[in-house]
């Protein structure tokens, strides 16, 4: 039995699966388990999106920022105020077509309250980033 | 020239076990996302807030307490029980025919204490600073699907197809542009039978 083109398929399937693979871009720092919900709609591209995570610190961050829910923008824990510059920075660098089309994503925790998500909220309609998009995982209807 | 003949031999035996170990880590790594969620679009923060009167009957008022527990205007309701209160209220059709703003696609029991109208019906989903973001997404998609619900009926009652498929198609990034323009109005005409309004509130106490 010839054996000689087990490395091509091996290869073929290889760059399907890195053509495929979206590397996570920022490490988390907090918990980011998300709700599941039925009636959801697909995110718009990529480039349009801005993403805010929110949940409790992991355990390596536990100590530092305790046991309530945080949010985390790029790589860093950040306080409320700081979303308003935040998000005016991701949507300034877009081209200014899309701009009217940014999306916030709010990745929220389940197990986090509703209060910062609140606070969140008010902090993006100072800003003007009005659409917003509660990010879940999806689900077959029942 | 006779010289260049014996190139000399790559052993390429163990090609297949890289490109296998390869292949490995990627399958591992990879995890094929699709982000999806519910959209919702923020009211603007108004410089002069004018005070709109609605009448109490066109508000449907669900409250979510710290436990998760649902109050739909002042009745205890289970979670499953949420979508059939929410679409009672909004296909309700209040207003007796004849009268301006009346609904001739209702099919509800036109109750005199439920809404109007659809397009006046307010839905005030309040939480408390507590609620888990989970029970809250649960009650959310409990509402856009009495929503879609409402509105797959009406599309399917005028295009022969559901609503939230006309969606689909107007995402779909392969449609061509003048499909893309149809379905957008069909859209349109579905979202003005039945507008969604839906207010997110916090409450303290």
């Amino acid at each position: 039995m010839s054996t000689a083109s087990l490395p091509d398929i091996v290869f073929m399937l290889l760059f399907f699966f890195m053509t495929v693979t979206v590397m996570k871009d920022v490490p988390l720092k907090v918990d980011n388990e998300l709700p599941n919900a039925s009636q959801v709609k697909k995110l718009d591209k990529k480039d349009r999106i801005v993403y805010i995570h929110i949940g409790r610190p992991n355990k390596a961050y536990a100590n530092t920022w305790g046991n309530e829910a945080q949010i985390q923008l790029n790589d860093k824990i950040a306080k409320v105020s700081d979303i308003g510059p935040f998000v005016l920075e991701h949507i300034e660098k877009m081209p200014p077509h899309i701009r009217p089309l940014a999306t916030i994503s709010l990745k929220v925790d389940k197990k986090a309250n509703m209060g910062i998500l609140f606070d969140v909220k008010n902090e993006l309609r100072k800003v003007n980033a009005l659409k917003i998009n509660y990010t879940t995982y999806g689900q077959e209807e029942n | 020239m006779g010289k260049r003949a014996d190139v000399p031999k790559v052993n390429a035996g163990s090609m297949a076990d890289i490109a296998f170990l390869l292949l490995i880590f990627f399958l591992v790594t990879t995890s094929i996302e699709t982000d999806v969620g519910i959209d919702r679009l923020l009211p603007k923060i108004e410089k002069d807030t004018t005070i709109a009167t609605v009448k109490q009957k066109n508000i449907l008022r669900v409250l979510i307490n710290e436990e998760g527990e649902l109050l739909v205007d002042g009745i205890v309701v289970q979670m499953h029980a949420l979508k059939q209160s929410a679409i009672d209220f909004l296909d309700n059709g209040g207003s007796p025919s004849g009268e301006m703003g009346h609904c001739n696609y209702c099919m509800g029991n036109k109750s005199l204490d439920s809404s109007d109208n659809p397009t006046k019906a307010i839905i005030s989903l309040t939480s408390h600073r507590k609620t888990s973001y989970g029970d809250y997404i649960t009650v959310q998609n409990e509402l856009v699907a009495a929503y879609n619900t409402l509105r797959n009926r009406e599309a399917q009652r005028l295009f022969k197809q559901d609503y939230t498929q006309l969606e689909a198609d107007f995402a779909n990034p392969n449609a061509l542009q003048l499909q893309k323009e149809e379905v957008k109005s069909k859209i349109k005409i579905i979202q003005e039978l039945f507008p969604m309004k839906l207010s997110e509130l916090e409450t303290n106490n």
